[in-house]
């Protein structure tokens, strides 16, 4: 099961560079803020899924955290580019997110009890991981005005501290 | 120059009535102090903090935090844009987190 999961990590890690590598030169601020929005209404979604699914305390109390505070980040996302009339723009990175993204909430709706919980963190860790290398050498960088680099820059530490959170909700699911 | 005992015991005395007379056994003024939370970090700590101060934990943050010490007896949730004073009821160093964002750290040092 890990290296199933390591394996689709490592997919989605190849196809986020790969996408972006590929835009490299003209993403824009409105493709920049449609993916890291994308990122957290990803997460979003999957700790609504597993608020729904578990019945561990501690993954309940980890996705609370993940629903409340990407929701924050994307609330405020949205109030930025309605301030600086921008319209974020879907692209081929926000894409190939959204598919990995559907695929897996697919795959753990059909587990269940321990299988989803260690599946769900598991997930978490590797999801953090990846979005962290994106913020880091493809959003932050390009992003041309102040305000949303100052905004991915306050999502990248967010991200940084679910990634650690994460690695102990998984390390005590082993 | 050399005071005899007795001398000693004199100078105390009179010592400490100057010094009733000057500040009537007032302790100091309770102070309040501002910790802001921002960027997923603790901001400056007081240096001087006592018994009787307040900590006052500003949360300039998009996000939900604590101030979360077992050794210090305090866990105080504090909303994003929240404002939470916490009475500083017990001397000694507390380290403490988010129990939120764990990589939250900061240490408080309340003196007697």
């Amino acid at each position: 099961m890990t290296r199933l999961f390591a394996t689709a990590a490592a997919v989605v890690a190849l196809t986020i560079a790969g996408a972006a590598h590929a835009q490299a030169a003209k993403l824009n601020d409105a493709q920049i803020a449609h993916i890291a929005y994308t990122a957290d209404a990803i997460d979003i979604a999957a700790g609504k899924q597993a608020l729904a699914k578990s019945k561990n305390k501690a993954v309940l109390d980890f996705a609370n955290e993940m629903v409340r505070d990407h929701t924050a980040v994307n609330d405020k996302a949205l109030a930025l580019v309605k301030k600086l009339n921008v319209t974020p723009q879907d692209n081929a990175t926000s894409q190939a997110l959204s598919k990995d993204a559907k695929a897996k909430l697919d795959s753990y709706a059909k587990l269940s009890g321990k299988a989803f919980d260690k599946a769900y963190a598991e997930n978490e860790v590797a999801y953090h991981k990846t979005v962290n290398g994106a913020l880091e050498t493809q959003l932050i960088p390009g992003a041309q005005n102040a305000e949303l680099k100052g905004l991915l820059q306050t999502g990248l530490k967010l991200f940084k501290e679910h990634e650690m959170h994460a690695e102990h909700l998984a390390a005590t699911l082993k | 120059m050399r005071v005899p005992r007795r001398g000693l015991a004199l100078l105390a005395g009179a010592a400490l009535a100057a010094a009733s007379a000057c500040s009537p056994a007032t302790p100091p003024a309770a102070k309040t102090y501002h910790v802001i939370l921002k960027d997923l970090m603790f901001g400056p700590l007081p240096a001087q903090a006592r018994v009787g101060d307040t900590i006052e934990w500003d949360n300039d943050d998009l996000f939900l935090h604590s101030a979360t010490s077992a050794a210090g007896g305090f866990d105080v949730d504090v909303k994003a844009g929240a404002h939470v004073p916490m009475p500083l009821t017990r001397a000694g160093t507390f380290d403490f987190i988010c129990k939120y964002h764990p990589g939250m750290k900061g240490r408080l040092v309340v003196s007697p």
